[in-house]
């Protein structure tokens, strides 16, 4: 599903260059759970934030489902996120003026989807994450919790490839966090390939496999015996 | 562009978030109201002026035909010139820009009687608009108007003092039958003139009956223009110049020929009074420019700080797969909007104020202040192309900045 070559970023601060990705090289199938770990200022957010065509790469090879990801221009990258891209931020980003249902039907509007069909489906995604009954409610009038799993809903309505998460649970608290843990296994037990970022050791535990990022290289790459959320809910 | 979702889209971001709507709309309609009522009272201003100081319709320009002096173009000198009808209507259509309104005038004399008295006066057949060239109060009855001159009419205006010498014991002459060279004429109106006794012993009657009397001949003696104040001093000047120029060509006289006609500007005598007109008319453009230019930098400045505050918002939406044209679009739709709303409602209440306290304001100097229509309509669509230029730019740049940027933004 995804494949990656030989990828470098590096940031310019100044004068002087921040080399943040040193020619990483992974790939992941379809279906998989990948948790991406590493302290703060590993590249783990900037390979994410490539990886979901939010930034682009210095060189390097990047193939998304068999097409290659290059040269994009903005609309191009637009086009491309919404076709293939999910995205689960820390902060939720949702908008506080619309309500659950039309956040949800966002993705579905660029889509050029109908209106009533763009609804239709919005519901469906909610009924998914448990929030069918919040449908009408504005963000401010959820909890972070049930923020977090619009934020899901939301980023599975597109019917996306890859589900990208930034730290899903990082401005949650351990059992709000392990309910959206729980909705993520789920969502991956229906086939979807999702990429968690995280730097917390045992949401990172709850995927599949855990890469290891460390000063913009993969230290570490292995399989795990996949801890289910499910039994702290 | 026109699709409903998009309209709904905008609708509900209009909707939730009222603070910014408010603002932005807010801009413009102040900014047209200021632009309606001081363009107003400047006009207002203008209007006293032209009353106070312009009153003896200075803005004349008097053709007189001639007899040729020299030959020219195959014509022999001692050619008399002759002006008509068409050329009132040339005029009228060849400089609509300058002319305020034209009439000919054929001065005849003639014995007028009524009930065994009789006089002899000059008789002016004129179109209506002489009224104003010669500041004609009416004291009874009405003037020359575009009926007498179409149906050719046998009516007949008379001064003040014809009526004292015809109408004796008392007698009205309005309503009356008077013979003026064996023909009878109704009296339709009796006017008066602050030009001394002289000026009140005119007949006026429509030059057209004048002509059908003539055996029926489309010659006029005298044209007298009168032009538009707004044109100034040196305005009129040129128009002199062109106008002598195509009348020439016309009638086909040599340009240096001093005798084959005569023009003469009424303005000249009163150069100075028409410049400081011209300068009243600039100052209020000046000030209606100055008000608009308030207008463009507040809704600038809104349109800068509305598409900051969505930094954030336009981010998630490039994430959730929104191209930036649809970004640029939605912005721009969604403020050329809010501003063209709130310029009719700036445009409607300023209308309202003026028609409100417009009459009010004649002890200040200020009489009949209006804008044209036309006038504040163009103002609205500047203020709104301003806006959406305004919002443009930082709109595009929020749709250029990388959706990571903008969702950092907090």
């Amino acid at each position: 599903m995804i494949e990656i070559k030989d990828l470098h970023k590096s940031y310019q601060m100044g004068s002087n260059s921040l080399h943040v990705l040193k020619g990483i090289n992974f790939s992941v199938k379809e279906g998989e759970l990948v948790a991406i770990m590493g302290s703060s200022g590993s590249g783990k957010s900037t390979l994410l934030n490539i990886l979901g065509m939010l930034d682009e790469s210095d060189s390097g090879d990047y193939t998304l489902d068999g097409v290659e990801i290059k040269n994009l221009n903005e609309t191009k990258a637009a086009k491309y996120r919404n076709k293939f891209l999910g995205f689960v931020f820390q902060s939720f980003n949702l908008i506080n003026y619309k309500t659950a249902a039309e956040n949800v039907a966002l993705p579905l509007y660029y889509q050029g989807i109908k209106r009533k069909e763009r609804i239709e489906k919005a519901l469906k995604y909610l009924e998914q994450v448990g929030l069918r009954d919040w449908a009408t409610h504005l963000p401010s009038e959820l909890s972070g919790g049930q923020k977090q799993r619009v934020a899901i809903a939301r980023a599975m309505a597109a019917e996306p490839k890859v589900l990208l998460a930034d730290e899903p649970t990082g401005a949650l608290d351990t059992t709000t966090s392990y309910e959206v843990m729980d909705l993520i296994q789920k969502i991956n037990d229906q086939g979807n390939t999702i990429l968690v970022v995280t730097h917390e050791e045992d949401i990172a535990h709850m995927c599949k496999r855990i890469v290891h990022l460390k000063d913009g290289v993969i230290m570490e790459d292995k399989v795990i015996e996949q801890v289910r959320a499910e039994q702290y809910v | 562009m026109f699709s409903r979702d998009r309209w709904q889209e905008i609708f509900q971001s209009i909707g939730k978030n009222r603070l910014r709507t408010f603002l932005s709309g807010f801009t413009i309609t102040l900014g047209i109201l200021i632009f309606t009522i001081l363009f107003g009272f400047g006009n207002g201003l203008k209007n006293t002026f032209q009353e106070f100081f312009v009153d003896d319709a200075t803005n004349t320009i008097w053709l007189f035909p001639g007899r040729t002096s020299k030959p020219y173009k195959g014509f022999a000198t001692g050619r008399r010139i002759e002006f008509r009808n068409d050329d009132i209507d040339d005029i009228k259509k060849d400089f609509a820009m300058y002319v305020e309104y034209i009439t000919p005038r054929i001065s005849r004399g003639g014995t007028a009687k009524y009930k065994g008295e009789s006089n002899t006066y000059t008789t002016r057949a004129v179109g209506p608009a002489h009224q104003h060239s010669e500041k004609t109060i009416i004291m009874e009855g009405r003037y020359i108007n575009e009926n007498d001159i179409l149906g050719k009419t046998k009516n007949v205006v008379i001064g003040r003092l014809v009526e004292k010498d015809l109408f004796k014991n008392g007698e009205r002459a309005l309503g009356k039958y008077l013979d003026i060279d064996g023909i009878a004429y109704k009296v339709v109106g009796v006017f008066q003139d602050d030009g001394g006794d002289n000026e009140e012993r005119y007949i006026y009657m429509p030059y057209t009956t004048r002509q059908l009397i003539e055996k029926n001949t489309d010659k006029v003696d005298q044209i007298i223009v009168g032009f538009k104040l707004s044109i100034g001093y040196a305005g009129s000047k040129a128009f002199e110049t062109s106008l002598n120029k195509y009348m020439r060509n016309k009638h086909i006289i040599a340009m240096d020929d001093q005798n084959g006609m005569f023009i003469r500007n009424a303005a000249e005598g009163v150069k100075q009074t028409l410049q400081f007109a011209s300068i009243l008319q600039m100052v209020v453009a000046f000030v209606g420019i100055g008000t608009l230019l308030a207008g463009v930098i507040g809704i600038s400045n809104i349109m800068v700080f509305v598409v900051k505050e969505r930094t954030k918002e336009l981010g998630i939406r490039k994430a959730m797969g929104a191209s930036p044209r649809s970004i640029v679009g939605m912005v721009l739709q969604e403020s050329v909007f809010i501003t063209t709303i709130a310029g009719i409602v700036g445009l409607v209440i300023g209308m309202g104020v003026l028609n409100m306290i417009g009459l009010d304001l004649e002890d200040f100097f200020i009489k009949n202040p209006y804008v044209g229509t036309s006038t504040i309509i163009k103002a609205t669509l500047f203020l709104i192309f301003c806006g959406a230029v305004a919002g443009y730019i930082p709109a595009r740049r929020a749709a250029r900045i990388k959706p990571i940027v903008a969702l950092r933004d907090e």
